[in-house]
């Protein structure tokens, strides 16, 4: 079962690493969403410094759920999907590593670029430092949680708007407790340690369920 | 090994294909099943994948492994030939090896081959390092059958197994369905060509209404 499950990784990990895999897709766009932003609230950089982490987690947000779609969706069309049903793997084993593979292929390089991203909205150091690690570990939850709304909308061809709408409701927790983490040091309201706790425990408790809520949405889609 | 379909019916989007379908197959036999567009074919093979629930009925395979699901001890050639085009025909394979690879023991068959003794067996061995993307539709197809090789599953379902393959490939192709059914092995072909095979009987399904 192990090597089924390295063996899924080293696929997904490939297919996101080559040409037209998606995998640099999100940090372009995470680039440029947070480059727009001085450009609609100007240049003023106290304000900037103060929305800064509502900013890059807003964009992080988005640039997570961008091609969580295609999760599932071509391994349905292109007839994976009904031998991984009945594959060496459990469903949700399967969901996992696929989740897994995709964080790591397209939020991490996110979460490594955001210091660099906060540079541009004026943040601090210590603030860049708090923004990265409450992505670090916010996003495995947001990558989950589109995984639940990519097997809900696998076998439809304009899934990706339907997915966003099912999936962003779903990230409200994660975002609040994300951005009241990262903005600690920032004039935020709440010290670094509540938060980022409750962002843990989120992220976790989506490790435990989201699984089997996904590998549920596709055995129906199946039927 | 025996597989029994005991009067069973299916449904797509509310629509009944058939009932009261009944056939057995027994070890070494191969079944053809003819019919016209939409007379349910790929939902048949599809229900004994397990694929689609049955509305009655059961099937049940005597004499497979007791602990298994039907859908597990089954390789599936469908339609599409899931294979992903940025990979090469070797990478492709070698996942599909590692996770079709039965869980439990094996129950008689033959031993799985490896990568490039199946490939070499569908002819392919030259393109073993090339993207899928770049391979000919009858060349695809030859590696997803290469793929029914790389681990032992008794019962074999094939849908069109013959679309895009050529004189030699569809020589090849009766080879290794001849080996499987001499090895003790089930197969289930929807096909509108006739499957050249000494074992091979024919099941009938009529229009739906």
């Amino acid at each position: 079962m192990r090597k089924a499950a390295a063996a899924l990784f080293l696929r997904e990990w490939r297919i996101a690493r080559r040409i037209g895999g998606g995998a640099a897709i999100g940090l372009v766009f995470f680039l440029i969403l947070v480059t727009l932003i001085p450009f609609a609230v100007g240049p003023d950089q106290r304000l900037l410094g103060r929305i800064g982490p509502a900013v890059l987690w807003i964009a992080g947000l988005l640039a997570t759920l961008l091609g969580v779609d295609r999760l599932f969706q071509s391994d349905d069309e292109d007839g994976s999907l009904d031998l991984l049903v009945h594959g060496r793997l459990p469903l949700e084993l399967v969901v996992l590593v696929k989740c897994a593979a995709h964080w790591l292929a397209s939020a991490l390089p996110l979460v490594a670029a955001s210091p660099l991203f906060g540079l541009m909205l004026a943040l601090d150091g210590k603030a860049l430092g708090l923004v990265a690690a409450s992505l670090a570990v916010g996003t495995p939850a947001l990558t989950l949680i589109g995984a639940i709304g990519a097997s809900l909308t696998v076998s439809l061809r304009r899934g990706g708007l339907l997915l966003a709408i099912i999936a962003l409701p779903l990230t409200i927790p994660v975002l609040i407790f994300g951005v009241a983490a990262a903005s600690a040091a920032s004039g935020g309201a709440a010290p670094f340690a509540p938060p980022f706790l409750a962002l843990c425990a989120l992220t976790l408790a989506a490790v435990a369920g989201a699984p089997f809520a996904a590998a549920w949405a596709l055995r129906l889609a199946r039927g | 090994m025996r597989l029994r379909a005991d009067h069973i019916a299916i449904e797509r989007s509310g629509r009944r294909l058939f009932s009261e379908l009944s056939f057995e197959l027994q070890s070494g036999q191969a079944l053809a099943v003819r019919g016209p567009n939409g007379a349910g074919k790929t939902s048949l093979l599809r229900a004994v994948a397990g694929l689609l629930p049955l509305v009655e009925g059961a099937l049940s395979l005597e004499g497979g492994d007791e602990e298994a699901p039907l859908g597990e001890q089954t390789h599936y050639l469908g339609h599409a030939d899931a294979l992903k085009g940025a990979l090469s025909a070797r990478e492709n394979l070698a996942f599909w090896a590692a996770m079709l690879a039965p869980a439990g023991t094996l129950i008689g068959g033959k031993a799985p081959m490896s990568v490039p003794a199946a490939l070499d067996r569908v002819g392919l061995s030259h393109a073993i390092d090339l993207p899928v993307q770049a391979l000919s539709a009858g060349q695809k197809r030859r590696v997803a059958l290469a793929r029914l090789l790389l681990a032992w599953r008794p019962l074999w379902l094939l849908d069109e197994p013959l679309t895009a393959l050529d004189q030699a490939a569809q020589q090849r192709l009766h080879e290794i369905l001849r080996e499987h059914l001499a090895a003790g092995g089930l197969i289930v072909a929807a096909t509108h060509a006739p499957l050249d095979l000494e074992t091979s009987r024919e099941l009938r399904l009529e229009a739906a209404p």
